[in-house]
């Protein structure tokens, strides 16, 4: 299963990861694919789209979804 | 129904020109009753320091989805009759416009609430991330001012 991984603003400059292909086999949550990323635990500010459209971190995960992890968002 | 445009701009625009424009796009006259706007201005000063620039950051494909979605929901309980909902992205300074949000109804009510409830949801659900370039160096704006 391969999901496509975006961080943005302030988590990607965290992470150090702009966009990434992941070989997600064995992964079913949200949750599972962020603890397979980094070390750091999945704060309940970070917000999470599946092919842009809000989930939460439970949501399951298919192959080809596009999974972004974002902080609290500041626009307008 | 008519259409609400929604656009984002990589460049500075003057609202009350864009609503002048706009308003002469309006395919039936007679029906207007009620116009109410909303627009957001870049500050020089946030939280007591200097702010030179910004840079609005955006997910390109969701925040457009995003802003249909507030519209269609502000339409589920609102007369609008025709909006405009424009937004930069990119590089901005202090005095540019941020955000326009015009919504005309017959009536003010309508005018009125989903204006404050398109500019409210965007504030909440539109993924923008606003980054400040001071004289010292640059950082993230952590939260919105809450606007209710």
């Amino acid at each position: 299963m391969t999901i496509h991984v975006r961080f943005f603003a302030s988590l990607r400059e965290r992470t150090g990861i702009d966009s990434k292909t992941v070989d997600a086999d064995g992964l079913h949550s949200i949750r599972d694919l962020w603890s397979a990323l980094t070390d750091e635990p999945l704060d309940e500010t970070t917000l999470v789209a599946v092919n842009k459209t809000y989930a939460g971190p439970d949501h399951a995960i298919t192959d080809g979804d596009e999974v972004a992890f974002f902080p609290p968002i500041t626009g307008g | 129904m008519s259409p609400v445009q929604i656009e984002l701009r990589d460049t500075s625009f003057d609202p009350f020109q864009e609503l002048f424009e706009h308003r002469k796009t309006f395919s039936k006259i007679g029906n207007h009753g009620a116009c109410s706007t909303f627009v957001g201005t870049m500050r020089e000063y946030n939280g007591g320091d200097r702010v030179l620039a910004m840079q609005l950051e955006h997910y390109s494909g969701m925040t457009e989805k995003q802003l249909e979605e507030i519209v269609g929901e502000a339409r589920k309980t609102h007369e609008i009759l025709d909006g405009l909902l424009l937004h930069r992205i990119g590089n901005v300074y202090p005095g540019e416009d941020i955000v326009l949000v015009a919504v005309w109804s017959t009536h003010r009510k309508d005018a009125f609430a989903a204006c404050r409830e398109i500019m409210e949801a965007l504030k909440s659900k539109a993924p923008f991330w606003k980054k400040e370039t001071l004289v010292e160096g640059d950082r993230w704006v952590e939260n919105n001012t809450p606007g209710v």
